[in-house]
């Protein structure tokens, strides 16, 4: 155990440094130097202020020092300052941010997990049935719905034919602050509900088909056919015996959605118009604010890093054929 | 191969949708009369009717006429990027799973480490470097998701590479050259199919998206994706803006989807028969 632990960690280790190497390497990327949005459009831009911009920026040193001075900075979360116009250091335009698209990403994956553990256990049970081809056709429907275009149509029916529910921001603008903290729950629970549909809906075909292929061959098993032919019933069978080893290649599988629902934040963050990391990176991108562009890229490959590595560990300490002999 | 086609109703139903549409982005703008870029200001934001079977838009062009020519670039896009990931899929993954120790090492940790950055957030900050054009879109899209590929096929090359028929041809005296490409690769490809398949619908995807948020396809071309910037600009005016294009998006990647599925059910006999 002690071996593979140490063994994972080291490649957590080697990756944390190629995603620094290759997101440098995409900073150096622009071709007229990280500097342009800064320079280009400034008419009291002149060659010395620029020279002056360079050295501030340590751009005149050779590559791998550059390199070694911003993954410095990275490893105290000083991420530089932003080119827009407030000028604040990027970690605290983040830092604001984070919490939001970490507390959405996370109740979506929770209602995922939720819905799509029932469906899949259907599904398997019903394997080949009319039943399970029809959910297979609904969750790939999900799958294959462009999220925006469903935020779309959300907002056009909820928000503008209804009138039921907000279409964009965290909570109300007006009068929000005389609101107990009670009505401050609902009022964010309503202005999450189209969000969160959004964000779950297409993650739930990966996971419930995933179960459901991974307990139908389960269940073809020998120690299941042989746990049946002890005679325990079949509920046992299924949910003792069955289910508790299909759910095992889920924790893999969990980690391994992150980068996916965390990219998903982009489109339902910026069209709801909600205050995350995804709308700050569009934002960015927009406005070519390089420090933070490079800042949320650093960021959220750590997050999805930092995700695979937990379920690696996870997964470890869930199956004992790891947990003792230290072998996948 | 035409058996696949007539054994399961779901290979039919995808294969019919998707030659359907490749006829319609090759000779549709040929036979169908408007032009996609012609503004009409006497036919502002018609909704579905007889002279436009799907209505018009802002500036009064044909909603079903965009749509078509949408499909050709969405189309292109999604081919090209495709094409350029299970390029760089197959080369990468054939290398690691051929040669094994240090080069599998070294490959094996390049795919976990772009497996790490979410997809979206990658393309965007390339993206924010460079000039968004259709060109870009395939390139960047092409290499941020040949992952998936590379693994497929390295792992394909691990046990293809022990079999009698590569042992005989390296007794043979046969080149390293042919036998990775004449010998192992045409046996590891039928994955590699339900792959590109599957990522055909991904990238239609991404394409959209992309354009959605304003970084892909710039107008006046239509794609699909932005032909719903103005969708959403109209949403209290105009349904049919934002409806007809994510439908068409809808509906080309859920015939990707089914079309990979039924592939690899028919590739892999066991799985159906377990499974259905």
């Amino acid at each position: 155990m002690l071996r593979y632990l140490l063994r994972r960690f080291l490649i957590l280790l080697i990756t944390f440094w190629g995603i620094t190497v290759i997101s440098f390497a995409i900073l150096r990327l622009a071709p007229g130097g990280p500097l342009d949005p800064l320079t280009d459009f400034n008419p009291r831009m002149t060659p010395e202020f620029r020279e002056k911009l360079i050295k501030m920026y340590g751009l005149d040193k050779p590559l791998h020092i550059q390199y070694w001075n911003w993954l410095k900075g990275i490893l105290k979360l000083d991420f530089g300052r932003s080119f827009s116009l407030d000028q604040r250091p990027v970690w605290d335009k983040i830092k604001e941010r984070l919490p939001v698209t970490l507390l959405i990403n996370g109740l979506a994956l929770l209602l995922i997990l939720l819905i799509s553990v029932p469906l899949g256990v259907y599904s398997a049970v019903h394997a080949g049935s009319l039943r399970d081809k029809v959910l297979t056709f609904v969750t790939l429907f999900g799958y294959a719905m462009p999220s925006f275009w469903l935020a779309l149509i959300l907002m056009m029916i909820f928000g503008v034919k209804l009138q039921l529910l907000p279409i964009s921001g965290l909570h109300s603008v007006v009068g929000y602050e005389d609101m107990s903290l009670f009505e401050k729950i609902l009022d964010w629970g309503k202005h999450l509900i189209c969000p969160l549909f959004v964000a779950t809906f297409g993650g739930i075909a990966g996971f419930s088909r995933y179960l459901r292929n991974s307990l139908v061959e389960v269940l073809h098993s020998d120690y299941i056919t042989f746990a049946r032919a002890k005679g325990l019933p079949e509920k046992v069978v299924l949910y003792k015996h069955a289910l508790r080893n299909a759910l095992l290649p889920m924790i893999t599988l969990l980690g391994l959605s992150i980068p996916g629902l965390i990219g998903g934040s982009v489109i339902f963050e910026t069209i709801f118009g909600i205050p995350g990391l995804g709308q700050l990176m569009w934002q960015a991108v927009m406005a070519r604010d390089y420090p933070v562009i490079m800042a949320n890229l650093v960021l959220v490959s750590i997050l999805t890093l930092l995700g695979n590595f937990l379920a690696d560990i996870g997964y470890a300490l869930a199956d004992p054929r790891i947990r003792i002999t230290g072998k996948k | 191969m035409l058996k696949f086609f007539f054994q399961s109703k779901s290979a039919l139903f995808s294969a019919i949708v998707l030659l359907c549409l490749v006829f319609v982005a090759l000779f549709g703008p040929l036979i169908y009369p408007y032009d996609p870029f012609e503004i009409n200001v006497d036919a502002i934001l018609k909704g579905p009717c007889l002279q436009n079977p799907l209505g018009t838009d802002l500036l009064g062009r044909d909603l079903l006429s965009r749509l078509i020519y949408g499909a050709r670039i969405s189309l292109q896009v999604s081919i090209v990027a495709v094409g350029i990931s299970i390029l760089v899929g197959i080369t990468l993954g054939a290398l690691a799973g051929y040669f094994g120790g240090l080069v599998d090492q070294i490959i094996s940790r390049f795919i976990d480490i772009m497996l790490c950055f979410p997809t979206i957030f990658l393309i965007l900050a390339v993206i924010a470097y460079l000039e968004p054009s259709i060109v870009t879109i395939m390139v960047v899209i092409g290499l941020t998701s040949w992952m998936s590929v590379a693994r497929l096929v390295r792992a394909e090359f691990l046990t293809l590479k022990e079999r009698e028929f590569v042992i005989s041809a390296k007794l043979y005296g046969a080149s390293t050259f042919r036998i990775i490409f004449r010998h192992i690769l045409p046996n590891a490809l039928p994955p590699v199919m339900v792959s590109a398949s599957l990522g055909m619908g991904q990238a239609i995807l991404i394409e959209s998206a992309l354009s959605f948020l304003g970084i892909g396809v710039q107008p006046p071309t239509p794609s699909w994706g932005n032909l719903l910037i103005e969708g959403k600009e109209t949403l209290e005016v105009a349904w049919w803006l934002s409806v007809f294009p994510g439908l068409a998006i809808l509906i080309t990647v859920l015939a990707f989807i089914l079309l990979g599925e039924a592939l690899q059910d028919y590739l892999n006999p066991k799985r159906k028969e377990q499974f259905n």
